[in-house]
């Protein structure tokens, strides 16, 4: 469904993508790990049209969008809950959902996806109303999920959802990722949580200073002795 | 004095009052969504007084075809001025566009001199807005009493717009993060071309109904008012929109009572917009209703 073939991105000097290539294939849930500073979100935001590709290609169900802007990236069907959540403080739930779904005019699509949203995460619906900047942490995570959902994706993009939540609420989540994809979202998964990531995913990427180093099933890198030691833990 | 006078006193600052929180709200809302102050949004006042005015004398226009009319082709200008002058450094460092900003206010001033003449214009006004009314001793112009009305509705379809509509949500979700709402697929150029649009559209009128209560038109004329209006606009909390209804409506009320109180100021009335502006800048620099800034321009 995804194919990233030989991306490139440059910050200034810095050579921080150095010709990966990644394939999500549909339905399934994809998992891109590594330490800081890897290069995991720069690939992610490389994808939604953030930020600038010196080179490669990324096509989606067969068709060339790295050349195409953000907002024309979430109209073919891909989004994004960004790294560190990027909700909106001063607006409020609903308003940060209908957001989600600024690039869609169906209005009962979304009145039915704000339901589901709502069915997925019940505290979301408790709060309605309230400031996103009010919520807490684990709550201002599902809202950016949510908020990502709202765009009616095929390809659902996370950078680390479980980042410093509490372990039950990490469960949660990992939960919810494997409900929305069992729901028929394609999902590319990055996460600093190794062994929770690799547990759900159908396949993963390794990534180290910005090239991938090993790939295979979830359960393989499960197994991978270096995998082990470098990310799990030994 | 009589409480008759003083009546008629509060008409005049509501009308000022109106006048520069139309303005304001086009300051605040571009600086909201780009950080930027547009220098040149004067000017923008000021063209859409003599649009309306070249509609009426040159075109033979009836008033309501010259002023929609005007201030629509007001708001065309102000998308132009926009996509040529800001939108080529919407990635520099802020303080490009500020400059630029200066430099289209020069030229528009300068292109108002080649094509509408430097000569000052005394505007024919309509009588019903001139013909004075007398209610128990109050003497009001009906100008007074139909433009504070006029501003209200516009600014009440203006914050219908930025708090009901789904253009308004995009603007606000871009003045909080352009680069997060770009991920929603909020379409940013198209949202802030609106937003000039309508700021634009609001300087026209209020620009409209200055001419008719100064009734002559300059190429200058919108550089005084333009700057009150900046200045009610920080005095509100630049980014704020009804910051700069406030703001635009004190300065206003001030102008107005100090020379109505204190007339041997009166010389001084612009000055004091000035020393209000420094005063604000020292004890308050976020303005009445503005929120915290890491870095204003
Ligand atoms: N906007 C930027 N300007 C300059 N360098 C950047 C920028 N964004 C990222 N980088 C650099 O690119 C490299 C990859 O960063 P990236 O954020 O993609 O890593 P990451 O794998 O997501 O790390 P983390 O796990 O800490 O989120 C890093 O060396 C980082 O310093
Ligand atoms: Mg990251």
């Amino acid at each position: 469904m995804l194919r990233i073939s030989d991306l490139n991105v440059h910050y200034g000097g810095i050579h921080a993508i150095k010709g990966i290539s990644i394939e999500v294939p549909r339905g399934k849930i994809v998992t891109l790990i590594g330490a800081n500073g890897a290069g995991k979100s720069s690939t992610l935001r490389a994808v939604a049209g953030l930020v600038h590709k010196s080179s490669g290609s990324v096509l989606f169900d067969g068709r060339e969008i790295g050349k195409l802007a953000a907002e024309d990236i979430v109209k073919a069907g891909i989004t994004m809950a960004p790294e560190g959540r990027r909700i909106f403080p001063h607006l409020t739930v609903l308003e940060n959902l209908m957001l989600g779904a600024y690039s869609r005019s169906d209005q009962k699509g979304i009145a039915r996806d704000i339901d589901w949203v709502y069915e997925l995460f019940p505290r979301l619906k408790e709060r309605t109303w309230q400031k996103g900047g009010t919520l807490s942490g684990g709550e201002q995570q599902m809202l950016a999920v949510g908020r990502a959902l709202m765009g009616s994706p095929k390809l659902i993009m996370l950078d680390e959802p479980s980042l410093g939540l509490a372990p039950l609420l990490v469960k949660e989540v990992f939960g919810i990722i494997k409900t929305i994809n069992d729901e028929g979202k394609t999902v590319l998964l990055v996460e600093q949580n190794a062994y929770a990531a690799l547990k759900i995913a159908h396949a993963a990427y390794v990534l180290e200073v910005g090239s991938i180093v090993l790939s295979g099933t979830g359960e393989e890198l499960l197994r991978n002795p270096k995998v082990r030691e470098a990310y799990l833990g030994g | 004095m009589s409480l008759a006078m003083f009546v008629q006193h509060l008409f005049n600052a509501l009308t000022l009052g109106s006048l520069y929180a139309l303005i304001a709200i086009g300051y605040t809302m571009v600086y909201g969504i780009l950080r930027l102050i547009n220098f040149a949004h004067g000017e923008i006042f000021m063209m859409g007084a003599y649009f309306v005015f070249w509609g009426v004398t040159l075109f033979h226009l009836p008033w309501p075809i010259a002023v929609i009319g005007a201030i629509l082709v007001t708001s065309m200008a102000g998308i132009m001025v926009d996509r040529v002058a800001y939108k080529p450094l919407r990635n520099a460092p802020r303080i490009s566009a500020l400059i630029s900003s200066i430099g289209v206010s020069f030229f528009l001033q300068n292109f108002a001199i080649v094509v509408f003449s430097a000569i000052p214009r005394a505007v024919q006004r309509p009588d019903w807005l001139v013909k004075v009314i007398v209610i128990d001793k109050i003497r009001i112009l009906p100008l007074t009493l139909v433009f504070p009305v006029l501003s209200f509705i516009l600014m009440m379809g203006l914050l219908y717009v930025v708090y009901r509509t789904k253009p308004g949500l995009g603007m606000r979700a871009i003045s909080k993060d352009i680069e997060t709402s770009r991920l929603m697929g909020v379409p940013v150029n198209r949202i802030i071309a609106i937003t000039f649009g309508m700021g634009s559209a609001l300087a026209a009128a209020s620009g409209i109904m200055w001419a008719l209560r100064y009734p002559q038109l300059q190429p200058v004329m919108g550089v005084i008012p333009g700057f009150k209006a900046f200045i009610a606009a920080v005095f509100g909390g630049i980014g704020s929109i009804q910051g700069a209804v406030i703001g635009g409506l004190v300065l206003g009320f001030i102008e107005i009572m100090i020379v109505a109180f204190l007339p041997t100021l009166a010389g001084y009335r612009d000055a004091f917009a000035f020393v209000l502006l420094i005063i604000i800048l020292l004890i308050m620099p976020t303005g009445l209703m503005g929120e915290k800034l890491e870095d204003k321009v």
